[in-house]
């Protein structure tokens, strides 16, 4: 049986200026790894828009990466308020953050879009009221 | 040319530098994160106006030669605190963005 390599982080809601810790470990990990810097660009940026989302909307959440030898598959689940539109919140541009959060430079509708475009497979579940399942994988 | 040399050559007030002699291939401006998370490529010096934490983030895992804050920036000591937890190069500068980034397009063409 292959080997794979779960991580696990919980993405504190509290806190703004924490997020992307989860992230930066991942990034520690990939490199110790021996991963192309390229590869391991597109896993950080993807999953930081997720773990910075998470911050944003729904008061964190949790993080679970599946380290696969053919594929990376990153896991974010969250219990907040969920997304009514996928197709809509997907739109580049489309925007639902506070003015407090596009102050510090996000919020500009870019966060799902990134996530999509760093990624080789997304998938976005969400009930309203629940919360959110974000699925997504990367070919190594 | 190197973060050090950029900063001897752009008069540069160095707040965090863990790696002076890494090497700058290009750059790139801007101050929406989201945007520059995308864009910035690795080994470019990131022109910025943004002071908060998360930049420090970003210019990390874009894997960045450099942020050069511009216009004097006010910048907290956190934050300075995480660049040089994460082996980002902080660098600050009085002058604009524009002005940086049309010195850094003559230095790196070069």
């Amino acid at each position: 049986m292959a080997d794979v390599l779960r991580l696990h982080f919980t993405v504190d809601g509290e806190d703004f200026t924490s997020a992307g810790e989860a992230s930066a470990q991942v990034k520690k990990k990939l490199r110790q790894m021996g991963y192309d810097p390229e590869l391991i660009r597109r896993v950080s940026i993807a999953m930081y828009e997720g773990e910075i989302n998470m911050v944003i909307h729904a008061g964190g959440g949790e993080a679970d990466i599946c380290i696969y030898p053919d594929k990376i598959e990153i896991l974010l689940s969250d219990k907040g308020p969920g997304i009514a539109d996928i197709a809509l919140a997907m739109r580049a541009g489309y925007s639902t953050a506070p003015e407090t959060v596009r102050n510090l430079g996000f919020g500009a509708g870019m966060g799902l879009p990134n996530m999509k475009r760093y990624s080789d497979f997304m998938n976005v579940e969400s009930v309203v009221g629940e919360g959110t399942k974000v699925t997504m994988i990367i070919n190594t | 040319m190197t973060v050090r040399d950029a900063i001897t050559r752009l008069d540069l007030e160095a707040l965090s530098l863990p790696d002076g002699d890494r090497e700058i291939r290009g750059g790139y401006c801007g101050d929406l994160l989201s945007w520059v998370m995308t864009r910035l490529q690795s080994d470019e010096a990131w022109v910025t106006i943004m002071n908060n934490v998360n930049v420090i983030a970003v210019a990390s895992l874009s894997d960045a030669a450099c942020v050069i804050l511009t216009e004097n920036a006010e910048v907290e000591e956190a934050v300075i605190d995480r660049a040089r937890e994460r082996g980002v190069n902080l660098l600050r500068s009085d002058q604009s963005s524009f002005e940086i980034c049309a010195q850094l397009g003559e230095l790196t063409h070069a």
